[in-house]
């Protein structure tokens, strides 16, 4: 395989990993965002600092974790998933869920009282209200979406402790990076770099055009 | 067709409303007047059925209104907000969100956006961004968009507050014609009273989360005794003593050596006003035909994109409202003094 080759493989694995980690992460994460921006219950504070305080975990504390529970001991060890590209998804998940989590509810919260109150006094349900709030956070939440796919397509810890960097498997722009800096292959470990910084800054561009839009 | 029985409204400690009893009837315009902090947007958001009271009672069309379900009165009331609120969206869906809520069908729905565009001169707005307009272009979006729904009940939070004067005349100007013409029930707060006075029919006087007084608007403002001091934090509110000079003018004193001449005839005891946009502001003295010149501190500037609001102390507190344009010529500032001059026939005594 030539280098090429390769590269393109890497890339769109780390795309493709990542993308599957932000979906993964949104189908739990988002639900939760979004309770914990319309309703008012008991415990709810806690439950909001329990996120924002996982929002600075390190990756490979996680990634430590996770082998622990994955590997062949561990409780999920009979799974037989460690050193695959579905353990790293699932990993990126875990780490971007409270990243979703906060920045999907906060959004929510910005806008609930205003559209809230506008909607009913137009006569909506409280139902209809909470909807007429959802679609207000509509661009919010895809950003909140898109900073968590940067924070897994950027991580190290998680892909390289339960992928392992294994070629034509697991091994991702990071991992690669890592791995061709210590082999002394600076010039590539530049390139990766390159195509990881493009992927990165296109998408925070997307934000910004998103963010935009939405504080019109 | 609206009615409050011993409504109060406590935030924590904060006493909002204590106590407050007022009957609106129908086809009637009601305006609550009152300066700022006194409880007028937690009154009208209370008649709105978006807030529950603490304690006391709504009656809606002589029926209880349940706390539980305020969907009835929602649905035949609605609120429009001094901070303007739009939904992200072309003014179009703005409009249509009432009655999609109703399940109309849309061809009824555009019809009456095409009138209540027309109503608040805001043909072929259609499709605009909602957000993207002028503050009072946004402000007569609200406005059209509460006038779909067609409710029996309008309830308008300073609905001109720092708004254009093009904007103001044409919201005031819709208000009197759905109260006329589809016989709107109309409650509206305002410091402004002026526009009590043009508008309304009867009035009450809410202060410190208390109405005071309800009655005629003249009655109200009549009325200086013990409620002087509160009025004075209205803008440019002022009572003082009467007396007939030469000229047909009349001079009236402040009781701080301030003499306001106005062009009237009244003795005795009068409140007068007048409006910020009728005071002059000069960084010297000025040769004019206007009778009233102060020279004063600016002790306040708040900033409404097109025009500047100016609080001076001159012996009392003015507000004095002048273009954005001037204030940037003249260089004012904080603690800048400024002589301010207005006629005798801009002063307005009740």
């Amino acid at each position: 395989m030539s280098l090429e080759t390769e590269i393109i493989e890497i890339s769109a694995r780390a795309i493709i990993v990542s993308g599957s980690a932000t979906l993964l992460a949104s189908l739990w994460g988002l639900p939760i965002g979004i309770t914990l921006g319309l309703k008012r219950f008991r415990g709810r504070n806690l439950v909001k600092g329990f996120f924002n305080a996982l929002m600075g975990m390190p990756t490979v504390s996680l990634g430590l974790i996770l082998y622990l529970v994955f590997s062949r001991v561990g409780p999920l060890g009979f799974l037989h998933l460690l050193y695959t590209p579905l353990v790293m998804i699932i990993g990126q998940a875990v780490l971007i869920t409270p990243i979703a989590v906060s920045l999907t509810s906060s959004t929510v919260e910005s806008i609930d009282p205003d559209i809230r109150d506008l909607a009913r006094t137009l006569g909506a349900s409280e139902t209809q209200a909470s909807l007429a709030v959802l679609r207000e956070s509509t661009s919010g939440v895809l950003l909140a979406l898109i900073t968590s796919f940067d924070r897994a397509i950027a991580e190290l810890g998680v892909a390289l402790m339960l992928g392992g960097n294994i070629r034509g498997v697991t091994r991702v722009l990071t991992t690669s990076i890592a791995l061709e800096t210590t082999r002394g292959e600076l010039l590539l470990g530049m390139a990766l770099t390159a195509i990881l910084l493009l992927i990165v800054f296109a998408l925070n561009t997307l934000v910004n055009l998103i963010q935009r839009r939405a504080s019109v | 067709m609206i009615e409050l029985t011993n409504i109060t409204k406590n935030y924590g400690e904060v006493k909002a409303l204590d106590n407050i009893n007022l009957k609106v009837f129908g086809g009637e315009i009601f305006a609550v007047i009152g300066p700022n902090g006194a409880g007028k947007t937690t009154l009208l958001r209370i008649m709105a059925g978006i807030e529950r009271p603490t304690s006391g009672e709504i009656y809606f069309k002589g029926e209880k209104v349940n706390e539980t379900n305020p969907i009835r009165l929602r649905e035949n009331s609605t609120l429009v907000f001094q901070r303007t609120a739009l939904f992200n969206a072309t003014v179009e869906w703005n409009l249509a969100y009432g009655l999609k809520l109703r399940n109309r069908p849309r061809k009824e729905i555009d019809e009456k956006i095409k009138e209540a565009l027309e109503m608040v001169k805001l043909q072929g707005f259609e499709k605009r961004w909602a957000r993207r307009l002028s503050g009072g272009e946004q402000q007569r979006v609200s406005l059209a968009r509460a006038l779909m729904l067609g409710t029996d009940l309008f309830l308008l939070d300073e609905p001109t507050a720092n708004l254009d004067p093009r904007s103001v005349s044409i919201i005031e100007e819709t208000i009197l014609r759905i109260n006329r013409e589809r016989q709107t029930t109309v409650v509206m707060a305002t410091h402004n009273m002026f526009q009590a006075e043009t508008l309304a029919q009867r009035a009450t006087l809410l202060i410190g989360g208390k109405t005071l007084q309800i009655g005629t608007v003249r009655e109200i403002l009549k009325t200086p005794s013990e409620h002087v001091e509160s009025f004075a934090r209205l803008e440019n509110v002022f009572s003082g003593t009467s007396k007939v000079a030469q000229g047909g003018i009349s001079v009236i004193d402040l009781e701080n050596g301030l003499k306001i001449e106005a062009a009237i005839r009244r003795e005795g005891k009068v409140t007068l006003s007048v409006r910020p946009e009728d005071m002059i502001l000069s960084k010297s003295q000025i040769v004019s035909s206007a009778r009233n010149t102060f020279k004063g501190e600016v002790t306040g500037i708040s900033d409404f994109g097109d025009s500047v609001k100016l609080r001076i102390s001159a012996g009392k507190d003015f507000v004095a409202q002048i273009t954005k344009r001037s204030f940037e010529e003249m260089q004012l500032n904080i603690g800048s003094e400024v002589y301010l001059t207005f006629k005798a026939t801009s002063v307005r005594v009740v």
